[in-house]
């Protein structure tokens, strides 16, 4: 085609109105040094995003020589690379693929029976990873062939059993007409590193996770991203995308619905396996359990909240939720997430006005008033220990008693919610009003109720952000617009 | 077959279809046939097996009995794709454009079975050149265009595939009565430039004041065929269709 712009000489074309017309206009006109900015950000081209993006992971362990904190790093990888995978068939494909973490499991049980003293076999990393790859794909086509013609609904529920099915053959492997092929819920173990050329690359260095396989894990990334970049702009990641909008429309073109459905599978599950590996190898061992719906709800939290269908949104979904969750177990940090996330919500919510200075006043006074009255009718009821300890101001400022009668967990927690949906019902002064003892019972709430439980609070604090952000966000930190044909 | 009979050998038969949905008979006993370079029009109301037809024509849905035959080629029992292949294209209800996706990408899918990316290339200028304004948007997202344009999108992605049969279904739907009259030129250009089209549509004069020939369907049966011009003087289709 002609790169010449043709300009249409006749008068006003075909339904051109001048919104239309001036569509190009309104998009340039984006005004002052943010709109030149947005624009000059724009232009910079993807690969030079992800080599900056490498580049800036690549400083990690830099920063911390904590074996912890390189081990979330690593697992952070994993996330990105199980989103990068799910995002294929959920975001491209348009797939509800509820079976994804089986093959995640696959690629990692795959690893452990080639690469292990189980049945002593010993492959090259260079030769069995490729090999699994290859078996994830295929286990991902045969999986897409009974399921090609379901949608929605009935395709979610033949993959929720095939991870079941997983699910039970491993956790029954240890007795498959007697021989043991997967140790059962006793899982595989001793498994090796990752060697190549006879060299092993090594977990631990003097007892902390050695930062090799943080780098092995970002190049496995690197290559992951480009594959499947290029996929996504190739004719078959247009033809997932137009399929995902309009079946219908996308089979009248003649293209091969049922066929683009099973590659759409093929390429997600070949994703997952590869990660397997790298999981695999770095934890020596498998559990059948690791492979289970907790895992499958945190991958999708990050393509959901990341954005589904865009790359750089789900790996930012991965970024952002994988040490959220590492944050969230220890109680002295969950509790600045907490307040945070609550502060965040409230300048929303009034952007910064008058109002937010007023509620914040008013929270704060509120809290200590009710903590020195509280103190002065009975020393018990604030002489509780803050769980993970907090000091300063907090400590004057929620009630924390030293017993908690049976009863007020659970009247205090099912009362914030009722309170929650009660704001939503009353008018806007009202609300205002209200909002300050809401907020305290809030807080009176994390700290008596959700820290004493910290596995639960973990996961209602990350589902109460992700349901905030889908409100402001709907289609996700970076997710596309959603385009409506009228 | 048709009463008055085609000149021109026919790209498209369709000979005694009867199609069913489950238990209930939709088109009974259909016979159509499209010619090549010809335009002929397939009117009928609501729930009279306009949208069936074309289904079955595409082979969306398979008729029970009887035979569709493509360009000389039986494809009664031949799968979408196949049909997509020996050329028919489809300009689909309401458009159904792939709305977050550009107008250049939107085209692209309509040439999604050819892979020369020669002629591709050929076939976008060929497009661009019915529809100027579709060059100067390639770059915009369908979704947003207006009607108008929405719908000179539907019709290049269609032509993309070099199509000898092009199906349109209801190209008035939706748009505003001065669209509607742009939305027919449109058809007649394109029909001017020696594509077959089968236009289904309910509102009967537009589409038979473009058309050579015209067929009107109701509960499932043909009922009428005939000249465009002849089945405009009819008084039964008049009363029924144009209101006077």
């Amino acid at each position: 085609m002609s790169e010449q712009l043709a300009q249409p000489e006749h008068g006003p074309a075909i339904g051109q109105d001048e919104w239309v017309a001036r569509h190009g206009q309104r998009r340039s006109l984006r005004g002052g040094p943010l709109g030149t900015l947005e624009t000059r950000l724009l232009r910079v081209p993807w690969w030079a995003w992800l080599v900056l993006f490498l580049a800036a992971m690549s400083l990690l362990p830099l920063f911390s020589s904590s074996g912890y904190v390189r081990r979330v790093g690593f697992d952070t990888v994993l996330y990105m690379l199980l989103a990068l995978g799910l995002n294929v068939v959920v975001g491209w494909g348009g797939l509800l693929d509820l079976g994804f973490v089986a093959f995640y499991g696959i690629g990692a049980y795959a690893y452990a029976m080639l690469d292990s003293d189980k049945f002593g076999i010993h492959l090259p990393s260079l030769v069995s990873v490729p090999l699994i790859v290859a078996l994830g794909a295929v286990v991902g086509l045969l999986l897409g062939l009974p399921s090609r013609r379901l949608s929605g609904d009935y395709l979610a529920i033949v993959t929720l059993f095939f991870l079941q099915l997983f699910q039970t053959l491993t956790t029954n492997g240890d007795n498959a007409f007697g021989h043991d092929l997967t140790g059962g819920p006793n899982g595989l173990l001793n498994i090796d590193p990752l060697h190549a050329f006879g060299h092993d690359l090594i977990v631990q260095h003097r007892g902390v996770f050695a930062v090799s396989y943080y780098y092995v894990a970002l190049v496995f990334f690197a290559l992951v991203f480009v594959a499947l970049r290029l996929v996504n702009h190739s004719r078959t990641g247009r033809a997932w995308r137009s399929l995902r909008e309009d079946p219908l429309a996308a089979e009248a073109m003649g293209m091969p619905v049922n066929w683009l459905k099973l590659m759409a599978f093929s390429f997600g599950a070949a994703t997952a396996a590869f990660t397997g590996t790298l999981f695999a190898a770095l934890n020596g061992s498998v559990f059948p359990l690791t492979f289970y719906f907790v895992l499958l709800i945190i991958v999708y939290t990050m393509v959901i909240l990341g954005g589904s269908g865009s790359m750089p949104g789900v790996v930012l979904g991965a970024l952002i939720v994988s040490p959220l969750l590492e944050l969230l177990r220890d109680p002295g940090k969950s509790r600045v997430v907490f307040y945070l996330a609550v502060l965040g919500g409230v300048v929303v919510a009034f952007r910064f006005s008058r109002k937010l200075g007023l509620v914040a006043a008013a929270t704060a006074a509120f809290g200590f008033v009710a903590h020195a009255v509280a103190g002065a009718v009975d020393d018990r009821w604030v002489a509780g220990e803050h769980a993970g300890g907090a000091g300063g101001a907090l400590a004057h400022w929620v009630i924390v008693p030293s017993h908690l009668a049976g009863w007020v967990p659970v009247v205090s927690y099912v009362g914030l919610i009722a309170v929650g949906l009660f704001l939503t019902l009353v008018p806007q002064r009202i609300r205002l009003v209200l909002l300050v003892p809401t907020l305290y019972l809030a807080a009176f709430v994390w700290e008596n109720v959700m820290l004493v439980y910290p596995e639960p609070a973990r996961y209602i604090v990350l589902g109460v952000i992700l349901i905030a952000l889908m409100i402001l966000r709907p289609n996700g930190l970076l997710g596309e617009k959603r385009v409506e044909i009228i | 077959m048709s009463a008055n009979g085609t000149t021109a050998a026919p790209i498209l038969r369709l000979s005694g279809i009867n199609t069913y949905y489950g238990q209930i008979h939709i088109l009974q006993d259909v016979n159509i046939e499209v010619g090549a370079g010809e335009l002929v029009s397939l009117l009928g109301g609501n729930a009279s097996g306009k949208s069936t037809t074309l289904k079955t024509i595409l082979g969306i849905v398979k008729p029970r009995t009887g035979t569709v035959e493509f360009a000389g080629d039986e494809v009664t029992d031949k799968r979408t794709s196949y049909r997509i292949g020996q050329g028919m294209a489809i300009v689909p209800e309401n458009r159904r454009l792939f709305g977050p996706m550009s107008v250049l990408e939107n085209l692209e899918m309509g040439a999604y079975l050819n892979k020369d990316g020669k002629a591709r290339t050929e076939d976008f200028d060929r497009v661009y050149e019915l529809f100027p304004l579709l060059h100067e948007r390639r770059a915009q997202l369908a979704g947003t265009l207006s009607g108008g344009e929405q719908q000179m999108v539907a019709m290049g992605r269609a032509l993309m595939s070099r199509p000898r049969l092009l199906l349109m279904d209801e190209p008035s739907m939706g748009l505003a009565p001065i669209l509607v009259e742009r939305s027919f030129e449109i058809i007649k250009q394109v029909h001017d430039a020696g594509v077959a089209m089968l236009v289904v549509e309910q509102n009967a004069n537009m589409a038979l004041s473009i058309a050579d020939r015209g067929y009107v369907l109701s509960t499932g049966r043909i009922v009428l065929e005939g000249k465009a011009a002849d089945l405009l003087q009819n008084e039964d289709l008049r009363k029924a269709y144009l209101g006077r």
